[in-house]
This record gives structure tokens, C-alpha cells and sequence, in this order.
């Protein structure tokens, strides 16, 4: 059976449906992409039953069709433990978003909105299975069609503004990594095979400032996706201005592209240029954790503070990729599922607290936690998760990539680890800002949160207690895929410097 | 001093005895389990638990005392030896190189601190039901309660260091909720978020010494970075100790971290009594004394235990001098014997058994002080002010008794409990070391004691003695049998424990196992003299609070002072340095960067894009029309991709 397909395909005939739908009222077109977004998670999950855990670092559930022989382009799907782990989120999001903007959109353009993210489901499946490098680049950009007209149509006051710059930039870095895409197919072996990752892996170039190049063009694209510092300013701006439930899929999911594509191509493809740009980028990346805690902690508006954190986490994950150790890597894979967790949860509560409100201003909030405790409580939770707390997923993820960039690169783990102090202070104040002091009339006929909203945010609550504690299935899938990466690159971990001892196995008393 | 004890051994355990040992043993993790669950019941359940919560997460937490118990039993049952086990529980963190299991680790030191958090802790949750009983919120309250024992005993019972960190960030998470509990009020809230952040810069440094822990053992267990010692440099281990102490230095309050702890006084008073008085501030010291052999190897991290214990411990005792809030009083006083503790933590295995001593009993005796000034307060209108107290002894019996036997046991007054710690402390600090060290310590240490007499004979002189001061709508009362009894409890563990503890060298036999064996040396003074110039020391301190605050009238507004007493009651202007220092500049370099930000970063990309083609300045007249503006932006990348691949081509 076709999975990787038939779920990229399920998504796209709840759009269709959606569309057609004969009644003009919103009511039919958010259960019809609800039921096709439950539908495709429920096959996610059989796929991910399906999934050889113990070959996690292989690529699995694979398909190959000629698609441009000519030009050397298949349709070639496949997904290792990081694509699989990438596709789950997407499909677990999906419908807590459509759930979360349910009300969002009244009237005949309900359709749209609804429609709309399921094409973006579908490209967001695509692009983390693809294995073919034309394809995964026409999947990078068609993604910012529907996501462009989501925050174009239905985002807020500025959102022309802010869907104009979004589909700048990324076009911008589309286009960069389209000619060394193309650059790329030249230098490899061509044939109509010519696009396959699998043939571009492991590449002789012709030089090596052309295999440096390449890899500047992809690592430009992803940094801008990801985004790091000093392209990371299109993001508070359009996770502002989208709708919620499109804020979360857009950092919780379309942002990983950027990271995902630093890890499964930029290291695997370019793995001398990779080596070489290193240093550089780790300190892009450091500057990242900070600069964007420091920002955070200076936003006015809560939806800009909330993506400046982004700005941060995506830091501590591009460190944990290019720190080049296992735990390091593994860590970094996890921080990407973690991330969409606890940033989505962050957003949804924000757009609950919007929806009520009418305003994003952090200083016309306060005194919320005595009138809607619940509401007040998943924030705490969902930003004690982007804190890091411990027993939390995020810390697990935040605490790899710490440990294992010391290993390599002590300096750049010290730094990094100073965003947890701002992360502390940018989640508290803002909480002490809006949560805490005097009830204040505004808030007096507010419901706390209803039916709708808790079933919002209980499966994101759920998840991120559960692998605090228990990490360990995640884990399992992504570890082989950190090996394989660093084989890839040719590195090694670093061994313990205390002679004579071996990395032992817990539990053991001397 | 050194000998084995053989006598604990009772008669050779039957096969029967062993396997409920090996059970109770095994289901260690119930002690976590139960408050933990206690707390997600309560904070899950909803108003529908509001009449009866309070009494679930009172029988937990005494369901978790009672199998501490248990496990003592079954501990003690072992040859000395044998009194340490390793319990895994599951595979937590298996990520690549770094692989870690959660694990308990049951030995003399961990389970003596079951034993004291899981008493007090329960003796706390009783008297808050009475406490806390006309409070709206009091089913959040007890789920937090219930919070915090269970995040205290994970620290506690961890095998790793990364396990206790767990431990270490829940009851911070606890503490937080707590001080803030009532953050209806902003100072109280911004109290908590202080707590939190200046616990976060202490976790920054345990964060650190995990790292350089992994790099160097390629582990972070206890077994696996205590064992592998010997192989790493002593520049390392030296890093690893600072980073730990930083660690500690947060959670416990230690100098330069100290600031919090005083407004932490703005949560429910029993949380100060529990939290910040008898368990979670004494967490670093834990750390310090489980990480030992780490301070043994690295003499200077070692050194710099000692000075940042004597620091605090004469910053707290100063501090308390001053101040006129019965609560902020107390969690000076918190301070410096913590302080006390640490500089024990610092002089190595005699100073580790000692340093928990005095933990243990300061948990009785100051929780029992922290009760006693709730109870105080519960009969005065919430009033916290000791000048508007006085001559309570009559109205208040069982307060004013309980509080005298924690008085007296915090001033180290045979034989109550504090003597036998806190003396031997000094002594220990009188013998260790070569040089002007013992003396320098030790001095710091013996005038600390006389201090301590001063402030506390104060504050207990000024609330129970002297002439009556109250407020005229003030109708001071004792307190419900709820909460006097857990008073006169721990009112009995600071007359008793000490002695009972101190007696056949009880404690010392029980902790050395796990904290290495005790080489006492010989203090550069006789014993005798130490302990006499301490009793002189202490009853100088009683008779000059005595004639000052007891005997001559005290007015009801603090006179002006000089510098020394200003300094004091502003925390010897603690928060003003960091506001200069840390906030200031702080709030400063965020402005700016926003501003670089919006004017600079995003400028200058927008600028390019100008520059490059013009585009961005058209789109801004082509907004109005939305879907033609992606048209042209579209057209313009296929143009600029069909140019791309020309190139490529040619």
C-alpha cells in the first residue's frame, strides 16, 4: 500500500470536498476538513505503527514513479525517523488548529480558510517525505501558496503587509537554493534519476568552492525558513498577523522545514562545506538563542513575544545540528517535535485570550488568573514547556543539545545556555503581566475556557507531560537517523576526556 | 570516633523480613508517586473536590512519611555497608552517546532526608487545613503542597544528577506557585517571578557542571561521576564544584543569590515554614554534601563553599538584627544558619555529617518558629509587625511555649537541639584547615552564634515580652488544635531530636556510609573553650535584647539608626545593586535591541530587497490589490528562476 501517498492524498480530497461542498454556511466545511484531517491522522498513525523502528535510519515506506525523465525528476517518497516523527506532528496539529479556528472564519468564505489548510497539510507531507530534490523543492515553495492566502485573507490588521514580506523572503530563498538545486543536478550524475537524494549523496564536486556555494544557497534558503538571525524578521510579523490556528502550523511545522532541511540535506549533501561553514554557523545560531530571548523579553504584543521565542528555540536546534554529535543531533530532532508542541500550545492560548480581549497588547491584560484560572494555567503550563522545565518534553530536547554541543564545542554550549535564563524571563513577565495582580472589569463576564478550547489543548498538554517523562519512543526513531547523519559527515562523538572511562551504562553502584 | 557500629544490625533478618524489605524497597518510587498523583487529582478534579481535597493530600503526604519509614526500617535492617541501592526504574534519556536511566538511589544520607521531609512536610499540611481554611483556593494550595513533597523527594532520592534536576526545577516550580499564591497582589507576584529568576541563574550553573560532568565521565550519575574521579583533571573538577555551588547558592540562597528569599516571605506561612525554612532552601546543601568526593579533589571550589557559607551566614545574621517583620526576621535567620550548613558542606566528611545534622534539626526547629509566627499572626490580624506586638506569652501559651524551645534551640543553649549541631560546627570549623584558616573560619562561626542570640532573642522578646503594643483592634487568641499541635510536635524535635540524634554518636553512624568516613581533627582550641566562649557569646546576645527589647520601651515606629541599622533593614541593599547592575542594564540593552531590530535588522533586509529591484516600494502601492500583488511576485521568481537556470545552462 501506498502510505506516504495515500495520507499526502487524504488532506487534498478533504479540500476538494470542502470546496464542493453545495451549502454556502461554514458549519459543513469545518466538520468535512475536521473528519478529513482526523481521517489522515488516523492513517499517520497505523503508518507510524507500521514503521521499522529498529531501521529508523533507512528511509521506509518508499515510492518511485517517473514523474520528468527527461529532466531527471521522479516522484520519490520516503521517510527515515525524523520524517516520520515531522509527519506526525503535522497531522496531530492539523486538526487541533481547525478545532482551534473553528469560529474563526463565518460565512461562504469558511470554505477558504478550511480548504486552504488542508492543501497546506498536504504540502507540509509532502516536503518531509520527499526524496526526490525537485520535488521537495516544489513542495518548499508551494507551501507558501496556501499559507501566504491564509494570512492575506484572514489575518489581522496588517496581514497584507505581512503575507507580502512572508512570501518575499521565502521566495527570496527559494530562489537561491532553485539554482543551486539545479547547480546541484549538473554536478551529479544525471540520467533520469538525476534528482534523487540518493544519488546526490556522497557527490565528488568539481571543486570544493562549488560545494561550498551549494551549500551557502541551501543553508540560505532554510535560515531564512528557520528563521536565525539576521533573516528571521518576516516571522513576527506574519505570526502576528495569521490567524492562530495558521500561526502554530506555520512556526509549529512550515519553520521545521528550515531545520529539517539543514539536517536530512545540507550535512548529507555538502558534508566537507558543512564541516567548513560550521563555526559560522553556530554562531549565527548562538546569536539566535539570545537575541531572540532578548527581544522576546522587549515585545509589547504577545503574539510578536511568543514568535521571538521561535527565534530563540530555533537557535538551540540549529546548534544541536551543527554541533555534529549524536546526542547533540538527536536532541536537536527532538527540539523540533518539542517546539511544535509548546510553541503551538503558547499560540492557541494566546489566540483564546485574543478572541476574548479583542487585542494582542500584552499591558491590556492582568489580574486574568483569579477570573479564568483555567486559561490562566495552561498558559503557565504551555510556557513552563518553552522555558524548558524540567519534566516537561522541551527540556529533554534543550538539555541534549546542550550536553552534547559541550562535548565539541564547549564555548558555544556555555553561551547557548543563557537563553535559559531569558527564557525564564520572558515567559514570567509576561505571565506577571497578564495573570497576576488585581481582577480588572474588563475580564468580569468572561467564561473561562468552554468545551471546544479544552479539547484544544488537552492532546498538547498530554503530549508534552508525557515525553517529559518518557521520551524514550521518540527517541528511539530519531537516534538511528542522528547516526546515519554523522556518518554522513564523517564525524565522531567525542570520547569522555576522564582516561579509562568508558561511557557505562547506568544504574550500577561502584 | 571511626569505629563500625555493629549494634544496628538487630538479630539476623529472617527470609520472610528480607523479601518485604527488598518489596518496600523496590516500590521507593511510591514516595514520589503518591503526593504526585495527590496533586494531579487535586489540580484535575475541580470545585467538586473543594470540601474534602485538603484531606486527600494530608493523608498522601503522611502515606509517603509512613513508607519513608518503611524504608528506614528496611535499610536499617542491612549491614552498614550494604546500605545503598541503586533502584532502576525505566530508560529515560537514550539519545545517541549520552544514555541515562531514571533511577533512585536508597542510601543512609537520601533516606534521612525522607524521613525529615516527609514529617515535617505532613505536620505542615495538617496545620495548613486550619490555616488556610477560609481561603476560596485552598484545594490549589494543598495540590501544590502536594507538588512540592513530591518534587523534594525525587531531588532527594535521585541517582543522577539530571534526575535531581527534575527534582531540583519542581520544587522551584512549587516555591514559585506558592510565593505568589496570592498574586492578586503585584508585589506578591513579582516576589515569586523573583524567586524563579534568580533560581534560574543558580540552575544555569548546575546546567553547566552536567555538561562538563558528560564531557569529562561520559555520564551523570552519581556512581559514574563519584567513581570516575581520579581521571579528570583537578582544573575540571574545580569548574564542576563552582558550577554546582552556583547551583546551590540559588536554591539555598546563598551569597550572591540571596535576594530572594526575604520576599519570598509574601507566600501563605506555612509554605515559608515548609519551603523556605525546613526543606527546599536546604536543597544545595544536599547538593554540596552528595557531591563531595567533587569538592575533596578541588580544594579551591572547597575553600569557596566555606567563604560563601560564612558570608551568608553573617549577611543573614546581620540582616535579621534590623529587621521588623516577624517573617522577614525569621527567613534572615533562615539564611544564615544555612549559611552554617554550608561552611560545614565545605570542610569536608566531619563537615558533611554535621551540616546535615543541623539541617535536620533547623528543619524542626525553624519550621516550628515559622508555625509559631503564623500562629502569631492568625491571632493578630495577619499582622507581621513585632513592634506591635508584645507581652503575647499570656494569650498565647502553647505559641509562646513552642516558640521558646525553638528559640532556645536555635541559640544552641544545652541540650537543645541546636547544640549539638550548630556547636559542633564551630568546633569543626576551629579544626580544619592549616594556618590562620581554622581561626578565621571559627571566629567567623563563634561570633555568627552571638549574632544569632541577639536577633533571635529579639524577635522573641519583642513578640512574647516587654509591655503590650497591640494594635487597638487587635484581640489576640491561641490558635485551633489543628494547627498547635503540629507545633507542639516540632517543639519536642527542637528540645529532643538533637540529643536523641547526638547520643552513642547515632547520626554520625548512620550518615558515614554514605558520606565517607569522619576523620575528626583537633581544633587549634580546646573544645571546652570553644564551647564556653560560645555560651558567653550567646548569653551576651540574650541580655542585650533583653535590656533593650524587653526590658527598655520599644516605640512603635523604628527609630531613624545608624548606617549600619539602615543598611540592614534594606537587606544591605541587596536589590539596589541588582537593579543597578542586572536590571538596569538589562532593560537597557532589550530597548535598544528592539529598537535595532524594527529600525536596523529588518531595515536593512527591507532596504536590500529595494535596492535590488525595487520591488518591496511597489508592492507597497500594489497592496490594494491582494491577489494580483502575489501575481506579480510570483511572475518575478519564475522569471528570476528561468534566468537562474540560463545561467546555469550557459
Amino acid at each position: 500500500m501506498p502510505w506516504l501517498t495515500t495520507i499526502g492524498a487524504l488532506p487534498l480530497v478533504g479540500a476538494a470536498a470542502v470546496w464542493l461542498l453545495p451549502s454556502r454556511s461554514a458549519r459543513p466545511a469545518r466538520v468535512t476538513a475536521l473528519v478529513a484531517s482526523l481521517i489522515t491522522l488516523l492513517a499517520t498513525l497505523a503508518m507510524a505503527y507500521r514503521f521499522d523502528t529498529d531501521t529508523a535510519g533507512t528511509h521506509q515506506f518508499t515510492e518511485q514513479h517517473r514523474w520528468i525523465a527527461e529532466f531527471g525528476v521522479n516522484y520519490a517518497v520516503g521517510i527515515d525517523g525524523l520524517g516520520l516523527v515531522m509527519i506526525v506532528l503535522s497531522a496531530l496539529l492539523v486538526p487541533i488548529c481547525l478545532l482551534a479556528g473553528w469560529n474563526q472564519v463565518e460565512g461562504s468564505s469558511a470554505r477558504h480558510y478550511f480548504g486552504l489548510i488542508l492543501v497546506l497539510e498536504t504540502f507540509m507531507i509532502g516536503v518531509f517525505a520527499a526524496r526526490d530534490l525537485f520535488l521537495f523543492y516544489v513542495l518548499f515553495e508551494a507551501m507558501l501558496i496556501p499559507v501566504y492566502f491564509l494570512i492575506g485573507l484572514f489575518g489581522g490588521a496588517q496581514r497584507r503587509y505581512a503575507a507580502v514580506k512572508f512570501l518575499l523572503y521565502s521566495l527570496l530563498g527559494g530562489l537561491v537554493m532553485l539554482v543551486a538545486v539545479i547547480y546541484l543536478y549538473v554536478e551529479g550524475p544525471g540520467g533520469p534519476d538525476g534528482f534523487l537524494i540518493s544519488e546526490l549523496t556522497g557527490l565528488e564536486f568539481s571543486s570544493e568552492l562549488t560545494g561550498r556555494l551549494l551549500f551557502c544557497a541551501f543553508f540560505f534558503a532554510f535560515a531564512i525558513k528557520a528563521p536565525m538571525w539576521p533573516v528571521h524578521t518576516w516571522l513576527p510579523d506574519a505570526a502576528a498577523q495569521a490567524p492562530p490556528g495558521v500561526a502554530v502550523l506555520l512556526v509549529g511545522v512550515l519553520d521545521k522545514v528550515g531545520t529539517f532541511g539543514m539536517l536530512t540535506l545540507c550535512l548529507p549533501l555538502f558534508p566537507e562545506a558543512s564541516r567548513w561553514a560550521t563555526p559560522v554557523v553556530l554562531a549565527l545560531a548562538v546569536v539566535s538563542v539570545l537575541y531572540g530571548g532578548l527581544l522576546a523579553i522587549g515585545q509589547v504584543d504577545l503574539l510578536r513575544m511568543i514568535a521571538y521565542t521561535s527565534v530563540s528555540h530555533f537557535g538551540f536546534i540549529v546548534i544541536g545540528v551543527f554541533a555534529m554529535t549524536s546526542s547533540a543531533q538527536s536532541g536537536a530532532a527532538l527540539y523540533m517535535l518539542n517546539h511544535g508542541f509548546s510553541t503551538g500550545a503558547l499560540f492557541l492560548v494566546a489566540g483564546m485570550l485574543i478572541a476574548r480581549r479583542g487585542s494582542a497588547r500584552i499591558a491590556d491584560y492582568g489580574g486574568l488568573q483569579r477570573s479564568t484560572p483555567l486559561l490562566a494555567g495552561t498558559f503557565l503550563l504551555a510556557g513552563l514547556s518553552s522555558l524548558a522545565l524540567p519534566g516537561l518534553s522541551s527540556f529533554i530536547s534543550e538539555f541534549l543539545v546542550l550536553v552534547g554541543t559541550y562535548g565539541r564545542y564547549p564555548g558555544v554550549a556555555v553561551v547557548a545556555a543563557g537563553g535559559m535564563v531569558l527564557a525564564a524571563l520572558y515567559i514570567l513577565l509576561t505571565y506577571q503581566r497578564m495573570f497576576t495582580g488585581p481582577v480588572k472589569d474588563f475580564a468580569s463576564g468572561w467564561r473561562d475556557m468552554n468545551l471546544r478550547e479544552g479539547l484544544v489543548m488537552a492532546p498538547l498538554i498530554a503530549v508534552i507531560v508525557a515525553l517529559g517523562f518518557f521520551p524514550k519512543p521518540v527517541l528511539d526513531v530519531l537516534n538511528p537517523v542522528a547516526d546515519r547523519t554523522l556518518q554522513q559527515v564523517s564525524m565522531t562523538d567525542p570520547a569522555p576526556t576522564a582516561a579509562g572511562e568508558e561511557s557505562t551504562t547506568e544504574g550500577t553502584q561502584p | 570516633m571511626t569505629a563500625l557500629p555493629s549494634t544496628l544490625v538487630a538479630g539476623t533478618p529472617d527470609a520472610v523480613s528480607l523479601a518485604a524489605s527488598g518489596a518496600v524497597q523496590e516500590r521507593a518510587w511510591l514516595l514520589v508517586a503518591l503526593p504526585l498523583a495527590g496533586a494531579a487529582i487535586l489540580l484535575l478534579g475541580g470545585r467538586r473536590l473543594n470540601r474534602w481535597g485538603h484531606w486527600l493530600a494530608v493523608a498522601l503526604s503522611w502515606s509517603a512519611f509512613a513508607w519513608g519509614v518503611l524504608l528506614f526500617w528496611s535499610l536499617r535492617g542491612q549491614a552498614p555497608d550494604d546500605r545503598s541501592r541503586s533502584l532502576h526504574l525505566f530508560t529515560w534519556v537514550p539519545a545517541g552517546n549520552f544514555q541515562l536511566d531514571a533511577g533512585l538511589l536508597l542510601d543512609p544520607l537520601s533516606v534521612a532526608f525522607v524521613l525529615m521531609v516527609t514529617f515535617v512536610a505532613s505536620l505542615i499540611h495538617v496545620y495548613s487545613v486550619a490555616y488556610m481554611e477560609h481561603d476560596p483556593d485552598r484545594r490549589r494550595f494543598f495540590a501544590y503542597m502536594n507538588l512540592f513533597v513530591a518534587s523534594m523527594l525525587l531531588l532527594v532520592l535521585a541517582d543522577s544528577y539530571v534526575l535531581l534536576y527534575v527534582g531540583w526545577e519542581g520544587v522551584g516550580l512549587a516555591s514559585y506557585l506558592l510565593i505568589g499564591f496570592w498574586n492578586h497582589n503585584p508585589d506578591y507576584a513579582a516576589a515569586a517571578k523573583k524567586a524563579f529568576i534568580a533560581n534560574r541563574v543558580g540552575d544555569l550553573g548546575l546546567t553547566i557542571a552536567i555538561m562538563i560532568m558528560f564531557a569529562t565521565f561520559g555520564t551523570v550519575t552519581y556512581s559514574g561521576v563519584l567513581s570516575g574521579l581520579d581521571g579528570a583533571s583537578e582544573g575540571t573538577l574545580t569548574a564542576i564544584g563552582l558550577m554546582l555551588l552556583l547551583g546551590a547558592c540559588g536554591k539555598s540562597a546563598q551569597f550572591p543569590l540571596q535576594s530572594w528569599l526575604g520576599d519570598a516571605m509574601a507566600g501563605p506561612t506555612p509554605v515559608s515554614a515548609l519551603i523556605h525554612a525546613a526543606t527546599m532552601v536546604t536543597a544545595g546543601v544536599y547538593l554540596v554534601v552528595r557531591s563531595g568526593p567533587i569538592y575533596e579533589s578541588a580544594p579551591t571550589a572547597q575553600l569557596l563553599v566555606v567563604i560563601v557559607g560564612a558570608v551568608t551566614l553573617v549577611f543573614g545574621a546581620i540582616v535579621g538584627c534590623a529587621k521588623d517583620d516577624i517573617k522577614k526576621a525569621l527567613a534572615a535567620s533562615t539564611m544564615s544558619q544555612i549559611g552554617y550548613m554550608m561552611l560545614a558542606a565545605g570542610l569536608g566528611p566531619v563537615g558533611y555529617i554535621f551540616a546535615i545534622f543541623h539541617l535536620l534539626t533547623h528543619g524542626f526547629f525553624k519550621a516550628g518558629m515559622f508555625l509559631g509566627a503564623g500562629s502569631v499572626m492568625h491571632g493578630m490580624n495577619d499582622s507581621v509587625d513585632l513592634r506591635g506586638f508584645g507581652r503575647l506569652n499570656g494569650v498565647m501559651k502553647v505559641t509562646w511555649l513552642t516558640f521558646a524551645a525553638g528559640w532556645l534551640a536555635i541559640l544552641g543553649v544545652p541540650p537543645f537541639s541546636g547544640f549539638f549541631s550548630k556547636d559542633k560546627i564551630i568546633e569543626t570549623a576551629f579544626a580544619t584547615g592549616d594556618g590562620a584558616r581554622p581561626w578565621l573560619v571559627g571566629s567567623v562561626a563563634l561570633v555568627g552564634a552571638g549574632l544569632t542570640a541577639f536577633y533571635m532573642s529579639r524577635m522573641f522578646f519583642l513578640t512574647f515580652h516587654g509591655r503590650k503594643r497591640w494594635p487597638e483592634d487587635a484581640h489576640p487568641h491561641e490558635s485551633p488544635l489543628l494547627m498547635t499541635v503540629p507545633m507542639v510536635i516540632l517543639a519536642v524535635g527542637s528540645v529532643a531530636l538533637g540529643g536523641f540524634l547526638a547520643f552513642d554518636h547515632t547520626f554520625l553512624n548512620w550518615l558515614e556510609p554514605a558520606t565517607g568516613t569522619a576523620h575528626e581533627e583537633d581544633p587549634v582550641l580546646a573544645a571546652i573553650v570553644i564551647q564556653g566562649a560560645t555560651l558567653a557569646l550567646v548569653a551576651a546576645g540574650i541580655a542585650l535584647a533583653w535590656a533593650r527589647y524587653w526590658r527598655a520601651e520599644v516605640p512603635a515606629t523604628a527609630p531613624a539608626g545608624n548606617p549600619l541599622t539602615v543598611a540592614a533593614r534594606n537587606d544591605l541593599y541587596q536589590d539596589q545593586v541588582n537593579e543597578v547592575l542586572l536590571m538596569q542594564s538589562g532593560q537597557y540593552l532589550t530597548r535598544s535591541l528592539v529598537f535595532v531590530d524594527n529600525r536596523g535588522v529588518d531595515g536593512l533586509v527591507r532596504g536590500s530587497a529595494a535596492a535590488v529591484g525595487g520591488l518591496a516600494g511597489r508592492l507597497r502601492r500594489w497592496q490594494t490589490g491582494f491577489v494580483r500583488s502575489y501575481a506579480t511576485s510570483m511572475t518575478a521568481g519564475v522569471i528570476a528562476v528561468v534566468l537562474g537556470v540560463v545561467a546555469v545552462r550557459i
